[in-house]
């Protein structure tokens, strides 16, 4: 069976770094990412970041990704697997199962673990939302974004907050046009400056709206949108908007399916959008072998991603007795 | 909520705020080369718009979420805060340009196709009406980052109006 020291689950801002910070105290490190290319959230990103500039604010997110990459890349003791999948977590004896690809499967014993797992998009319940064209903001940007595919002509965004607003400007960028954005709160939940770029190219945001129908047969034709009360129920006039997209931006939850499995202790969390491990200072979980990072531990942003990366990467190093550099 | 207030939060500057402010009208209307307005109302950790300006005209943060507050008198309207700031809120507004009836102002722009040297394109408002033409003067792409400077001569009566430029 394979082995390793440190074993960092997800291949994002918050697991690079843990990688690059265990392997620069002499650990050996092995990543395993499912997706086909390192880089999490972040190779989505062609926004500019936010911050300060110590955490690269005005760099735009793919450009932090590669220079993450760039900086692991100068250690020779990081293997990394890109489309590949942990699978599973056995408590018994510590073993974690991996799939890559489609059919090679295997097994590794790690000393310590990071899970850096990022998080899962949410969607909201209304008729027809199983239509083509139902789209996690995840999914469209990747489309966008990764593989240069237009997902649509005409969009209807669902959600206010930043990711709603900021893919909303990317789509406008690659040539789709937004037909306007539903928010149920009475003001925009990302930043007012979001708000206001795609407001100035014509973007209308319907405060207090929700989507209540999807319309078509086969796929997408059109959306009803509606009014909603204190109480979040629709009222009042309905509205049809003539779209092929309809995008979700609702908000994210924790990626945390292989912290239960390793009998992690769970906590509800409404701050950090669902449950979340239980950890320390360190980023460590309550158990001792297992440490969590980043959207995983809780939904913030990718320059907490890299902090928290970097403090599990240290600490596992140090419990392994590598705690100081030479 | 009043409608005003309702505006503003969907993202439509409505009036002057801490953070939205418009420079001295009697050193704007001499400055040479313009004063930079910045839109950033809400109080969010960012401060590309300070690091970034070469004359300190962007006052020191004393917390990272503050809104930026601007020393004009230093400002020299190089407009590199308008290619820096992430949420594209900075603007440089040249009164001095051209004849009485016209400004340049230097904005943000981040769309294809980008437009050349002389072109006329729709201005917009802030809810993306188109209120004018205006004409290309300059595009710059002063950070190398794909976000380009366009510098565009626009009526002077709107310059507290355009916001970004269309190009049809
Ligand atoms: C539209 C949008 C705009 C954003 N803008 C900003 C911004 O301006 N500033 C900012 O700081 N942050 C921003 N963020 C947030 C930021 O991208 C995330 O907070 C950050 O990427 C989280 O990093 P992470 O490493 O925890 O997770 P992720 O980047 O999500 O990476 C997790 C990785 O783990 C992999 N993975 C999951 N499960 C497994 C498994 N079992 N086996 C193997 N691999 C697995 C996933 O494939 C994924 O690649 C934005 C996010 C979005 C969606
Ligand atoms: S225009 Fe130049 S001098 Fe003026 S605030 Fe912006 S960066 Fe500073
Ligand atoms: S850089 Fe832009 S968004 Fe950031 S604080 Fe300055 S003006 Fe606001």
């Amino acid at each position: 069976m394979r082995e390793t020291d440190v074993m960092v689950i997800g291949g994002g801002p918050a697991g690079l770094s843990a990688a690059a910070e265990a392997a620069s105290f002499g650990c050996d490190v092995t990543l395993v990412e499912s997706d086909l290319a390192l880089g999490g959230q972040l190779i989505k990103q062609t926004h500019k970041f936010f911050g300060s500039k110590d955490e690269r604010a005005g760099t735009r997110g793919f450009k932090i990704s590669e220079l993450l990459l760039e900086e692991l890349s100068g250690y020779g003791n990081v293997k990394t697997y890109t489309n590949c999948t942990a699978t599973g977590y056995y408590p018994e004896d510590g073993v974690v199962t991996c799939v890559r690809a489609e059919d090679e499967y295997f097994k590794i014993k790690p000393k310590k673990i990071v899970m850096a797992t990022g998080a899962q998009e949410r969607l909201i319940p209304f008729p027809n939302n199983h239509l083509p064209g139902v789209y996690g903001a995840g999914a469209v940007q990747t489309l966008m974004n990764v593989y240069g595919v237009k997902p649509g002509d005409k969009v209807l965004m669902v959600g206010a907050g930043n990711i709603g607003l900021i893919v909303s400007y990317q789509l406008i960028q690659a040539g789709v046009q937004v037909a306007g954005i539903v928010e149920a709160m009475d003001k925009v939940g990302g930043y007012w400056v979001h708000a206001a770029k795609v407001r100035r190219l014509g973007v209308p945001i319907y405060l207090r709206h929700t989507i209540v129908e999807a319309i078509g047969e086969q796929y997408v034709t059109g959306a009803v949108i509606q009014e909603i009360d204190e109480r979040f129920q629709p009222q009042g006039e309905r509205k049809s908007l003539d779209v092929d997209i309809i995008c979700m931006a609702v908000g994210l939850s924790p990626t945390c399916e292989l912290l239960w499995q390793a009998g992690c202790e769970m906590v509800f969390v409404p701050e950090l959008c669902g449950y979340v491990a239980q950890r320390d200072r360190n980023m460590r979980t309550s158990h001792k072998d297992i440490w969590v990072a980043g959207d995983a531990a809780g939904i913030e942003e990718a320059s907490s991603a890299m902090v928290e990366g970097r403090i599990a990467g240290v600490s596992t190093a140090r419990a392994l007795g590598r705690g100081t550099h030479e | 909520m009043t409608d005003k207030q309702k505006l503003f939060n969907s993202g439509i500057l409505t009036e002057e705020r801490p953070g939205a402010v418009s420079p001295p009208r009697d050193l704007w209307e001499n400055k040479k080369n313009g004063l930079v307005i910045i839109e950033c109302p809400q109080r969010i950790p960012c401060n590309p718009c300070h690091t970034s300006c070469p004359t300190g005209a962007v006052v020191p943060f004393d917390d990272i979420n503050d809104q930026p507050q601007i020393d004009y008198s230093k400002c020299t309207g190089c407009a590199r805060c308008v290619a820096v700031c992430p949420g594209l809120a900075c603007f440089v507004v040249d009164l001095t340009w051209g004849d009485e009836s016209r400004a340049l102002m230097k904005l943000p722009y981040e769309m294809l196709p980008s437009p050349e040297e002389g072109r006329q394109v729709d201005c917009l408002n802030r809810e993306g009406n188109v209120v004018a033409k205006g004409t290309i003067v300059r595009v710059t792409e002063p950070m190398h980052d794909k976000t380009k400077v366009v510098q565009v001569e626009v009526p002077k009566d709107l310059v507290m109006d355009i916001r970004a430029i269309k190009v049809v």
